[in-house]
C-alpha cells in the first residue's frame, strides 16, 4: 500500500531524510527504531503532509497515488492517520464538532451523505469505549487541559473513529504511565485488519511488549540501515544503538 | 422588493442643510430650535440649548482627539443627511416588515423607527408585570416628569464630546424603560432600531432606562437598515442600575455598509449591582461604540464583552471605559475581533481605578485576528490606577491563525477552509458563551458561522436581502 523509495527532505536547509526506503503491506506492522535525530518525526511530518518539511528528492505511494501531490486533508481522507506526538489544543472547538467535521469530510471525499446524529452518537459511544475514554473528555474543547495520557487516548479514539487504511503512530508511547500505555496498545490492537497497517515510530522497547511488530527497522541518520523481526526490537533495548551506528560506519 | 413601502408625498429632509459639516448643523439648530422643541418633551428641552452650546463649541470629534483616534468619522459626517425635526410620521409597520431573526426568543418586542418610538404595541406581547413601564422617551418625560428628571441627561449632559453634545441638541425620542423596584422581567425586552429611508438620513436619538433596588432586566438591541441609503444613527443610552438589580445589554448590530453607527452606553452602577454589556458587531458600515460604566457602588460585578467580525471596507472602533469609583468592585472586559479585507479595528480599554477604590479587581483583554495583509487593528489599553490596593491586569494581543492547529485539523481530513473556519469560530466562542439568553446565543452562534463563511452579507430581517 505504501511505498517509500529514495526519500530526501529537509526543514530549513538542513537535509533530515537522506534516501529512505520502507515499503508497507495490508495487515503489517512496522515499527521504527532509532537515536535522537535520526529523523524519525520527520518521516511522520512529511507522511502526513506537514508544509514545514520540504521533500527534495524520492517518491512515496500510497495506493498508487503520489502522496506527495495530495494535501494534507487529502491524504487523510486517502486514510493515512498520524497520532501526534504532541497532540495540539483547540480551544473552544469542541470534540464533537471536530470530530463530526473531519468525519463528514471523510465520507464526503467518498461520495457519501453527511451522518446521521444518531449514528455519529453511536459511533462516539463505541470509539470512546475503545480507548476507555471518559464521557467528559468528548464534552471539551480538543485537548485542552488533557493530561498527556488523555491526549494520546484521544488520538487513537479519532483514529478509531476514522479508519484509516495506513496509521503512523508518532512516539504514542511517551509520556505515558504503564496503564495508559496499556489501553493505548489495546486500542491499536483491536483496530488492526488484514485490511490495514500501522507505522509505530518509537524510541523504546517498551510499546513493543504491547503491539506486537512484524518488522523491526532502525532509522539512523536519515535512512533505514537495518531491518528484522521483532527480536531486532529485544536487541536494541539491550545493546543501545551504538553497535548499529558502527556498522553503518564501517560499511 | 414588493413590500417595500413607499413614502409618497413626504418630505424627510425637513429643512434642508444645504451644505455639511458643523456648521450646517449649527445653522439648522438656530433656525430650527423652536420645531425641534416643540415636538420633543419640555424635560428633553431643558437640557438642549446647553447641549448645543457645546456642540458649538467642540464640533464633531476628530482623528485628532485621543479618545477618537481609532475613529475616522470625517466622511460619513459631512454627507447630506435629512434629520426629520418635524416628526413626520413614517409609514411603515415594523411589526409586518421585521421577522424576528432570532427564533425562539420569546421576547417583549419594541422598535424605534429611525429615531421614533413605534407607539404601537406588539399584539403578541404579553402584558408586562405591574409598575413596568416601557414607551416613548418623549412621551414618558410629558407623563411621569416626577420619574424623569432626576436622570434624563445626568450621565449624558457632563460629558465634553461633540457626539453627545449633538446628541443632546437634536434628540426628540427615544426608547424608556421602567423596572420598579425587586421586579424581575421573566423574558427579555428586545428593542430593534430600524432605518427606513428613500433619502440619506440622520437618526439622533436618546434612551433612558432606569432600573430600582433589586430588579432585574435583560435588554437586546438589534440594528436594522431597511434602504440602501446612507444612514447615519447617533444614539445615547442612559442606563441606571440600583442596588442589587441585573442589568444585562445585548446589542447585535447586523447593518449594509452604508450605515454609519455612532451610539454611547452610559451605564451608572449602585452597590451590589451586576452588569453584562456584551456588544456584537457582525455586519456593519462604520461603527464606534463608546460605552461607559461607572461603578458608583461597592461590591458591583461588570462584565463587559465584544466581537466584531470585519471585512471588506469596514470600520469598528469600540471605545470603552470602565470606572472603578467605590471600593470592593470586580470588572471584566473581554473583546475580540477578526478583521479581513482592508477593515480596520480600533479597540481602547479604559480602566480608571480611584483613590479609594481598594480591593478593585479589573481584567481585561483584547485578542484580535487578522487574515490577511491589508485589514489593520489598533488597540490601546489605558489603566489609571490611583488606588494601591487592587489587583488589575491587561492583555492585548494581535495575530494571525494558529497554524499548529490548523494543520492538526486537516491531518484528520477537515480541509483548509473548514480548519480555518472553526478556529475563527472558536476564537470567538468565549465572547458568544457569555451570552445568558440561550435563545440569542444558538443564534448568534449561527450568525457568526454564517458570518465566518461569508453567507451574510446583509442583515438577514431585512427585506433588501430577502
Amino acid at each position: 500500500m505504501l511505498e517509500i523509495k529514495n526519500l530526501h527532505a529537509s526543514i530549513n536547509g538542513k537535509e533530515i531524510l537522506r534516501g529512505l526506503d520502507l515499503t508497507v503491506r495490508p495487515g503489517e506492522i512496522h515499527a521504527i527504531m532509532g537515536p535522537n535525530g535520526a529523523g524519525k518525526s520527520t518521516l511522520a511530518s512529511v507522511l502526513s503532509g506537514n508544509q514545514a518539511f520540504e521533500v527534495t528528492k524520492g517518491e512515496v505511494n500510497f495506493y498508487g497515488k503520489n502522496l506527495l501531490e495530495l494535501s494534507p486533508e487529502d491524504r487523510s481522507r486517502e486514510g493515512i492517520f498520524l497520532s501526534f506526538q504532541y497532540p495540539v489544543e483547540i480551544p473552544g472547538v469542541s470534540m464533537v464538532n471536530f470530530m463530526r467535521t473531519a468525519v463528514n469530510e471523510h465520507r464526503k471525499y467518498k461520495n457519501l451523505e453527511p451522518i446521521s446524529a444518531t449514528d455519529f452518537l453511536r459511533m462516539m459511544r463505541e470509539k470512546k469505549e475503545l480507548v476507555e475514554m471518559d464521557n467528559k473528555l468528548a464534552n471539551r474543547s480538543v485537548n485542552e487541559g488533557f493530561s498527556g495520557g488523555e491526549k494520546k487516548r484521544n488520538e487513537i479514539f479519532q483514529m478509531a473513529m476514522l479508519d484509516p487504511r495506513l496509521s503512523i503512530l508518532d512516539e504514542t508511547d511517551s509520556g505515558l504511565d504503564i496503564d495508559a500505555l496499556r489501553i493505548v496498545a489495546n486500542g491499536v490492537n483491536k483496530l488492526k485488519r488484514p485490511d490495514n497497517a500501522s507505522i509505530l515510530i518509537t524510541h523504546y522497547q517498551r510499546l513493543l511488549d504491547y503491539i506486537i511488530p512484524d518488522f523491526v527497522h532502525v532509522l539512523y541518520d536519515g535512512r533505514i540501515v537495518k531491518t528484522g523481526g521483532k527480536e531486532l526490537a529485544l536487541e536494541l533495548e539491550e545493546k543501545g544503538y551504538d553497535w548499529i551506528k558502527k556498522e553503518v560506519e564501517e560499511k | 422588493m414588493e413590500n417595500k413601502i413607499k413614502i409618497e408625498g413626504s418630505n424627510f429632509k425637513s429643512p434642508s442643510l444645504g451644505g455639511v459639516g458643523e456648521a450646517s448643523y449649527i445653522d439648522l439648530y438656530k433656525s430650527n430650535h423652536e420645531s425641534i422643541k416643540k415636538h420633543s418633551a419640555p424635560l428633553m428641552n431643558n437640557l438642549r440649548d446647553d447641549a448645543f452650546a457645546l456642540f458649538e463649541e467642540l464640533g464633531f470629534p476628530t482623528k485628532a482627539l485621543e479618545d477618537y483616534k481609532y475613529s475616522d468619522l470625517k466622511e460619513p459626517l459631512s454627507v447630506d443627511y435629512g434629520l426629520n425635526i418635524n416628526r413626520l410620521p413614517i409609514p411603515v409597520n415594523p411589526y409586518d416588515v421585521f421577522k424576528c431573526d432570532v427564533p425562539g426568543i420569546h421576547s417583549y418586542l419594541y422598535f424605534v423607527v429611525n429615531d421614533a418610538f413605534y407607539p404601537v404595541n406588539d399584539p403578541r406581547n404579553s402584558q408586562l408585570p405591574e409598575g413596568v413601564i416601557i414607551g416613548s422617551v418623549k412621551q414618558v418625560a410629558e407623563t411621569n416628569p416626577e420619574l424623569f428628571k432626576d436622570y434624563f441627561g445626568k450621565l449624558s449632559s457632563t460629558k465634553q464630546d461633540g457626539l453627545l453634545a449633538f446628541n443632546g441638541a437634536f434628540a426628540q425620542d427615544g426608547f424608556f424603560m421602567y423596572m420598579p423596584e425587586n421586579v424581575v422581567l421573566d423574558k427579555p425586552v428586545q428593542l430593534i432600531n430600524i432605518m427606513r429611508s428613500d433619502v440619506d438620513f440622520m437618526a439622533v436619538s436618546h434612551n433612558l432606562i432606569i432600573l430600582e433596588k433589586g430588579s432585574k432586566a435583560q435588554l437586546l438591541v438589534c440594528d436594522h437598515t431597511m434602504d440602501e441609503v446612507r444612514f447615519l444613527s447617533n444614539r445615547v443610552t442612559e442606563v441606571f442600575v440600583g442596588e442589587n438589580a441585573t442589568y444585562e445589554h445585548y446589542k447585535l448590530e447586523n447593518t449594509h455598509v452604508k450605515t454609519t453607527n455612532l451610539s454611547t452606553l452610559l451605564i451608572d452602577q449602585s452597590d451590589s449591582s451586576t452588569v453584562l454589556g456584551n456588544v456584537i458587531t457582525l455586519h456593519n458600515g462604520i461603527t464606534r461604540n463608546t460605552i461607559e460604566i461607572d461603578l458608583d457602588g461597592e461590591h458591583c460585578e461588570t462584565l463587559l464583552c465584544g466581537m466584531v467580525i470585519g471585512d471588506k471596507n469596514q470600520q469598528v472602533d469600540n471605545f470603552t471605559s470602565i470606572i472603578h469609583n467605590k471600593p470592593n468592585c470586580n470588572s471584566q472586559e473581554l473583546f475580540k475581533y477578526v478583521l479581513d479585507g482592508e477593515a480596520k479595528g480600533g479597540f481602547t480599554g479604559k480602566l480608571y481605578v480611584a483613590k479609594d477604590a481598594q480591593k478593585t479587581a479589573a481584567f481585561q483583554t483584547n485578542r484580535n485576528i487578522l487574515l490577511n495583509k491589508s485589514a489593520k487593528m489598533r488597540t490601546k489599553p489605558q489603566l489609571e490606577i490611583y488606588a494601591d490596593d487592587v489587583k488589575c491586569s491587561h492583555g492585548a494581543t494581535i495575530g494571525s491563525l494558529d497554524e499548529t492547529a490548523k494543520f492538526y485539523m486537516q491531518s484528520r481530513g477537515i480541509s483548509e477552509a473548514e480548519a480555518k473556519l472553526l478556529l475563527m469560530f472558536a476564537f470567538t466562542n468565549d465572547v458568544i458563551e457569555k451570552i445568558r439568553i440561550p435563545a440569542l446565543q444558538d443564534r448568534i452562534k449561527l450568525l457568526v458561522e454564517k458570518r465566518l463563511r461569508g453567507e451574510l452579507s446583509k442583515c438577514e430581517g431585512c427585506i433588501i436581502c430577502q
